[in-house]
């Protein structure tokens, strides 16, 4: 890489990209407010079925036959003995759901087994997860932009916000017009998002910054496609590794990390296409210029000349 | 000279690499499937002879087992297979009968001068490896109880206040409030007062010959309110009992109308685990009596303390309560400013501090009595028709003054109670405090081993795409960063070692979920090593020679990785101050893996750079 290397102009598509981002914000809180999340076992609660078997029960063919028959995303656990067997479903209480598990667990088999209880569980998460996590969120985003503005300047601090929220509707967004279930891990992954995210966009601010302070004559949309091109080998690298582990995770990690991986690789395509299509896009458009990004040092020399 | 570290930066890395290597050791041990014998009560002596006939009942059914180890108290037997786990569980409980417990437990391997610092490994979660099933039942019907005894005293004062004389107000055996008054009149306003005043009371006026009653009960929908209120606090009670940190990964969820369902992995020594849930214990604050108060409206209770009880007997307070201990937000102990006598700061919730002050505002000068109140599960053994040995629970209530103490001035939210002995003391009655916040007592119904929620298969797809993830980063950091991802590499394995000793020692539990976590903080930790490396290259661009680069390449990095990771940990704190349960488990996972991979890829890396690069006269290419 030498001096004049090429400088991609990224903000040449800056139009077109913020229509972009419009275009699947819209799409996603639309679904979000007409769809929902599809919430899983963790979040909405179900039924469970206790069943005893008459000899030791084969948990996988259990597992395998419920999912035949519709049941999809059921617990089934041994329950103290060999011959007990725990089964939890997303599915409602309602009076005839043991026999027809009965019937499913019955079909084509010898094996002799009955329905000794049925009853409807709770959510395994309170509701002051969404209460308290909402709030949570919501003042996790106003320390970070004041942390932002002091570390870097306001216009910085709108912009990573900007890039945080839209990551998170986005990869919610995903997850509601596909019907997606949203389970805890999929919860951990769109927190890890938020982490992901925030720091690529850091990475680049701080790039722009010290090409705002070095500046020398080029317009701020030549600075901000400069620091982007210049930081564009380390956005790929990084973002090309965690996307080497999820891919991992999402073709051999079986159904439990499914959802995750999913999560968090729609959140890394998202995270990284944000800190430079949202983040920088933002600062462009909030005209950001050299005197924003003065060290604030100089500003205390001048007040110490004041007699 | 450039890039050189001082030999205390050396030994620092090797330090804190060392501790770390030993707190994550333990998981590399696996866990023997193992059964575990203790007695119903702490009478039961489990000695060799019990041990020996476990032994012979995993004989007769052909179980391979080694190590068995009895303490007195308990007996351990190691087994072979884990498959077999379940079926020498049932053969060991059918020899030794129903006295005793008999247990599935994972036996840590971790080699004695492991454990003589105190390494263990991390606990596998219930869909790794199952763990113990514990059903709870509400008592509903005390809450409800409980609730209309503080409606009636609460109906006096409004008569009283609105000047309608009562006969009595009392509440009977099956949840009725009987209200009586002399004149048709005054009962008919007191029944308009009290349906403004208590809308979830339906009432109807019967007439007796000289006098004139209101019979009331509570309507079906506010006792299920009632119901659920007791439920669901006793729930988020429990939640924050058992998952303190929020990495513990336990089910806590609500089974049927009024049970709790409570699930911890691998804490598979039921007794242990019933300590820590067990405390179902709830606190009322009363005025103690007046001399001439009249006996139904005051009872006589022990203390707690036997010194207590021996100095000054049983003490009266009134029948009212004040209010419970669900209404108690936090209790601290801590030290008096002046006197620095030990004493227990109480905080507690807005409706708890209007009622306190309310009661204590007139009362001043009186004292007020703090009231233990424990629920215990006595079992009583029998022999039914069949001739089999059943457990039959018996439930006891024990009510103790914890602490009589003299009203200073109008309490409010916060208040403290004095007159403490000691510290000892004073952070027991604070412990207790806190523990007591259940709304409604709550009784042990059934307790059963779970087995792991995920197949074997599972497992092993899951464990396995962790692997190939890692070792894909691992190959890609060294066939693109050469030299430098070696040193790279050798980061991120500590920043796992690391990680893996923040976890155990925090006693986290581990998940299939938690792995791929761990893996993809891997994934996401070499971007402050990627930092640091474009950056020499792009100064080796600008044309610095190879150690001004590598030095400017490390220092220029430093605040962009600082800044970065800064933010996330910001978010990470948050989350983990307003958050509960698994978002706080995952903020304390972020965090401790933001700390780790910020120590090893800039101190860890720049050691190994320097160890290579550092101290040559001549370098003249870099392999990076």
């Amino acid at each position: 890489m030498s001096k004049e290397a090429k400088i991609y102009n990224f903000m040449g598509q800056r139009k077109l990209a913020a229509g972009l981002s419009i275009l699947m914000l819209i799409v996603a809180l639309g679904s979000l407010v007409v769809n929902g999340l599809q919430f899983g076992l963790d979040f909405t609660g179900g039924t469970q079925i206790e069943v005893g078997y008459e000899k030791p029960a084969n948990l996988q063919d259990i597992r395998d036959r419920l999912e035949n028959a519709g049941f999809e995303g059921a617990v089934v656990v041994f329950f103290g003995e060999e011959t007990d067997v725990l089964i939890r479903l997303q599915r409602g209480f309602e009076p005839g759901l043991g026999d027809e598990i009965l019937a499913a667990l019955k079909k084509d088999t010898a094996s002799e087994m009955s329905v000794r209880r049925v009853e409807f569980v709770g959510p395994q998460v309170g509701e002051e997860l969404k209460n308290d996590g909402g709030i949570g969120m919501l003042f996790a985003l106003a320390v970070v932009m004041l942390y932002v503005a002091m570390r870097f300047q306001y216009k910085f601090s709108v912009g990573a916000v900007a890039a945080l929220i839209h990551d998170v509707i986005i990869v919610l967004g995903v997850f509601s017009v596909f019907h997606l279930d949203f389970d805890l891990t999929v919860l951990a992954a769109v927190l890890a998002v938020i982490g992901y995210s925030l720091n690529d966009t850091i990475v680049v601010f701080d790039r722009i910054r010290e090409n705002f302070r070095k500046l020398r004559g080029e317009t701020p949309a030549e600075v901000i496609n400069g620091s982007l091109t210049q930081t564009l080998d380390r956005t790929l690298i990084t973002s090309g590794t965690t996307i080497m582990v999820l891919l991992a995770l999402f073709y051999f990690g079986g159904e439990m990390i499914h959802g995750f991986a999913t999560a968090l690789l729609i959140g890394i395509f998202v995270g990284t296409y944000s800190s430079i299509y949202v983040a920088s896009n933002v600062l462009l458009s909030m005209n950001i210029s050299k005197e924003d990004l003065m060290p604030p040092v100089k500003e205390g020399e001048d007040l110490d000349e004041v007699p | 000279m450039l890039n050189r570290y001082p030999l205390w930066k050396y030994l620092l890395i090797l330090i804190i690499a060392t501790i770390g290597v030993i707190y994550a050791a333990p998981n590399l041990y696996e866990p023997d499937p193992a059964v575990q014998i203790s007695g119903q009560s702490g009478a039961t002596v489990i000695d060799e002879r019990t041990l020996s006939m476990a032994t012979k009942a995993l004989d007769e059914a052909g179980i391979k087992y080694f190590g068995e180890e009895s303490n007195g108290k308990s007996a351990l037997l190691r087994l072979e297979n884990l498959d077999q786990q379940l079926s020498a569980k049932k053969v060991i409980q059918q020899k030794l009968g129903y006295n005793y417990v008999v247990a599935l437990n994972l036996a840590p391997t971790t080699p004695e001068w492991l454990r003589s610092f105190g390494a263990e490994p991390m606990k596998l979660g219930l869909d790794l490896a199952g763990g113990v099933h514990f059903l709870l039942e509400v008592d509903t019907k005390s809450a409800i109880a409980k609730r209309l005894e503080s409606t009636v005293s609460e109906m006096k004062s409004k008569l009283r206040t609105a000047k309608l004389r009562y006969q009595s107000v009392r509440l009977g055996d099956d949840n009725v409030i009987t209200a009586s008054f002399k004149t048709a009149e005054v009962r008919d306003s007191a029944s308009n007062e009290i349906r403004s005043e208590f809308p979830n009371l339906t009432r109807e006026s019967v007439d007796e010959p000289n006098r004139f009653l209101i019979v009331m009960t509570m309507s079906e929908q506010a006792v299920s309110e009632i119901e659920d209120y007791a439920v669901s606090q006793n729930l988020t009670t429990l939640r924050n009992r058992v998952n303190e940190l929020g990495v513990s990964e336990p089910i806590v969820q609500r089974q049927g109308r009024n049970r709790i369902v409570v699930e911890l992995p691998g804490v598979q020594d039921t007794a242990e685990a019933k300590r820590v849930i067990g405390k179902t214990a709830n606190l009322e604050f009363r005025l103690e009596a007046k001399p001439s108060e009249l006996v139904t409206r005051k009872e006589a209770f022990p203390f707690r303390s036997e010194l207590d009880q021996r100095r000054f007997g049983d003490a009266f307070l009134e029948r009212n309560l004040i209010i419970s201990g669900d209404h108690v937000a936090n209790a601290k102990s801590s030290f008096d400013s002046q006197t620095s006598q030990p004493q227990v700061n109480i905080t507690l919730d807005s409706f708890g501090g209007t009622k306190m002050h309310r009661a204590t505002r007139s009362n001043v000068g009186r004292r007020m009595g703090v009231l233990f109140i424990e629920y215990k599960t006595q079992m009583d053994y029998k022999v039914n028709e069949a001739g089999e040995q059943i457990a039959i629970p018996t439930q006891i209530i024990e009510k103790k003054i914890i602490s009589l103490a003299t009203i200073q001035s109008a309490l409010g939210v916060q208040f403290r109670i004095t007159g403490l002995d000691n510290t000892a003391e004073a952070s027991e009655l604070a412990l207790l405090l806190r523990a007591g916040a259940l709304a409604a007592p709550m009784y042990f119904v059934e307790e059963r081993t779970i087995g792991p929620s995920l197949g074997a298969e599972n497992i092993g797809v899951g464990v396995k795409s962790a692997q190939i993830g890692l070792a894909l980063v691992l190959v890609f950091m060294l066939l693109y960063y050469r030299v430098f991802g070696l040193a790279a590499n050798i980061a991120l394995a500590l920043n796992i070692v690391l990680l893996i000793a923040c976890m155990s020692i925090l006693g986290a539990t581990l998940t299939l979920p938690g792995i791929a976590g761990i893996v993809l903080t891997v994934g996401m930790a070499v971007d402050a090593n990627v930092l640091i490396f474009s950056r020499i290259k792009e100064e080796i661009a600008n044309g610095l020679p190879p150690q001004s680069a590598i030095n400017s390449g490390f220092d220029r990095a430093f605040t962009t990785i600082l800044d970065a990771n800064i933010t996330t940990l910001i978010v990470a704190v948050i989350l983990y101050a307003i958050g509960s349960g698994p978002v706080q488990g995952f903020a304390v996972t972020l965090s401790i893996g933001i700390l780790t991979s910020m120590f090893t890829a800039i101190m860890g890396t720049r050691a190994l750079v320097n160890l290579i690069y550092g101290g040559r006269r001549r370098v003249e290419k870099l392999w990076i």
